[in-house]
């Protein structure tokens, strides 16, 4: 297992092209540049994480790959085209609350099949499928504000995930629930990933988190003009688990490393405030 | 218990003031003339609640009250989350939205008779500009408020722009386009009722006006209790309206209902 995983995640960043490409990637409000001269390559099957302190710019690059926001200077592209304007390739976890609330659990996760024109009936399967599988069978009829935080966050995760996205973008998707529920979705999202491996890029400022979910995590200076400083890959095994897998020693030598790498750009964010 | 405390105490204090009412009338401390008796009202209404053609009145301001109110609130609606949509628009029309709001809508009454003659449409043109404005701020603040992130989901998830429409800004202005709406009845009203005031040969208004030339006071405060019942019963169907519509925000106290 684990040496295929490693074999991916290195052809993928060698031989293959990538499934999202950032090249020399600028984003800037006015004469304020968040982050400069970005250069990132995503793997098929390739689980980026990508940390650093806050303010950094951490999400405009997220919503550049979305198509959410127009890069200042160089491009993106996704699966070898262009990004300009939204795209709906991919699935975009978003760190608040980003369901439909006048929507049931089921209309919402129904939302991107219905705005494909998939049929009804087909429409129907596959949400009671993916609703299963996120272990919400039996809440279809509940509105948001019917269900607990953790409920939420696995309404979005069927809501994203079951138009079969290309790219899978997380922003800080996690930080908003208790550490126990914490451990349980990431753990959820990890098996979800391991059915059907894409790419995903996941932004968070938590380092364990990006440790025990990535298999390669890069680090962002402080910002403004914000840069990648380094990248690490993450060789642990997979299946993971995201609450035991901080005890195993080859996990607190990688934390020790990239710690040593961002603990500065934190200083640095600090010192500016 | 303390509900139906409450109920006692508003009925005795209603009781309390016709009656000292009613005996002022009758003792002759209060002039009938000007304040005519309870008693008497109430007859008055029934007299006319018992008639036929009372109903014709009411026919006539009712469908000048739903067609001021179903147009003012359309355009209003309309307008509004066109607005709410497109700033650039709005803030080339603000200067004239407000001279426009600006306006005393009672003076219009005279233009749209001249415009409109004396029947249904001078009526309902008035209680058209009255109820227009109270949607349309309402339905544009309810458009701006869309949550973003909100909007970026559906936008990523793949949603057309008329997409959007439905599923997000209609459903997000919501709520506020139906506390407008329930602000705007009492306004349709009141453009009916004016417009019949100052010249019309049928409607409730016109009863009113007509009791006021004749001297007549007990007609002028039926005609005012039968216009409150009138309002009261739009209100009530908009209340459940209201339910129907809006089920999935938690209501007051709710937790995890089955």
């Amino acid at each position: 297992m684990s040496i295929a995983a490693r074999k991916i995640s290195a052809v993928s960043q060698t031989s293959l092209p990538p499934m999202v490409a950032i090249d020399n990637v600028t984003m800037a409000f006015g004469s304020f540049v968040a982050v400069e001269n970005v250069n990132l390559k995503v793997g098929n099957g390739e689980f980026l994480s990508i940390v650093g302190p806050t303010g950094c710019g951490k999400s405009t690059i997220l919503n550049a790959i979305a198509g959410l926001l127009k890069p200042a200077k160089g491009a993106v592209s996704i699966d070898g085209a262009t990004v300009g304007g939204v795209q709906n390739t991919i699935g975009y976890l978003f760190q608040q609350d980003a369901l439909l609330p006048w929507k049931t659990a089921y209309q919402n996760v129904e939302l991107g099949l219905m705005f494909r024109g998939v049929a009804a009936e087909e429409r129907r399967a596959k949400v009671m499928a993916w609703l299963e599988k996120v272990g919400l069978k039996g809440f279809e009829s509940r509105f948001p504000h019917q269900l607990s935080g953790g409920q939420r966050k696995r309404v979005q995760m069927a809501q994203a995930l079951i138009t079969e996205p290309k790219v899978i973008l997380m922003d800080e998707p996690f930080s908003a629930l208790d550490i126990h529920t914490r451990h349980l979705m990431q753990n959820e999202l990890l098996r979800l990933w391991q059915e059907d491996r894409r790419a995903v890029v996941m932004i968070t400022h938590d380092l364990e988190e990006a440790i025990a979910l990535g298999d390669r995590v890069a680090v962002l200076a402080a910002g403004p003009r914000s840069r990648v400083i380094e990248s690490f890959p993450v060789d642990l095994e997979r299946p993971r688990n995201v609450s035991e897998i901080k005890l195993d020693p080859k996990f607190m030598t990688l934390y020790r490393d990239i710690w040593a790498s961002l603990r500065g750009e934190v200083e640095k964010s600090y010192a500016s405030r | 218990m303390q509900a139906v405390n409450v109920r006692l105490i508003q009925i005795a204090l209603l009781a309390l003031i016709l009656g000292s009412w009613q005996i002022g009338v009758t003792s002759g401390v209060i002039d009938r003339f000007f304040f005519p008796a309870p008693l008497d009202i109430v007859q008055q209404v029934i007299s006319w609640v018992a008639d036929p053609s009372f109903y014709k009145h009411v026919g006539i301001t009712l469908s000048e009250t739903v067609l001021g109110y179903v147009i003012g609130t359309g355009l209003g609606v309309a307008a509004g989350v066109w607005l709410g949509l497109s700033p650039y628009v709005a803030r080339v029309l603000d200067p004239f939205i407000k001279a426009v709001n600006a306006i005393p809508r009672v003076v219009l009454a005279p233009i749209f008779v001249l415009w409109l003659g004396l029947g249904l449409w001078s009526k309902v043109a008035l209680a058209v500009t009255l109820v227009f404005f109270v949607t349309f701020f309402n339905a544009m603040q309810g458009v701006r408020e869309v949550n973003p992130v909100v909007l970026s989901n559906t936008r990523i998830l793949g949603a057309s722009r008329s997409d959007l429409l439905r599923h997000v800004y209609f459903p997000a202005a919501a709520s506020w386009i139906l506390s407008s709406l329930r602000t705007s009845v009492g306004f349709a009203v009141v453009g009916a009722i004016i417009g019949e005031y100052l010249g019309a040969s049928a409607g409730l208004g016109y009863l009113i006006a007509r009791s006021e030339g004749n001297f007549d006071a007990v007609g002028v405060f039926a005609g005012i209790i039968i216009l409150a019942l009138f309002v009261l019963i739009i209100d009530l169907l908009l209340d459940v309206a209201e339910k129907r519509l809006i089920t999935w925000r938690p209501k007051a106290g709710e937790e995890r209902p089955a």
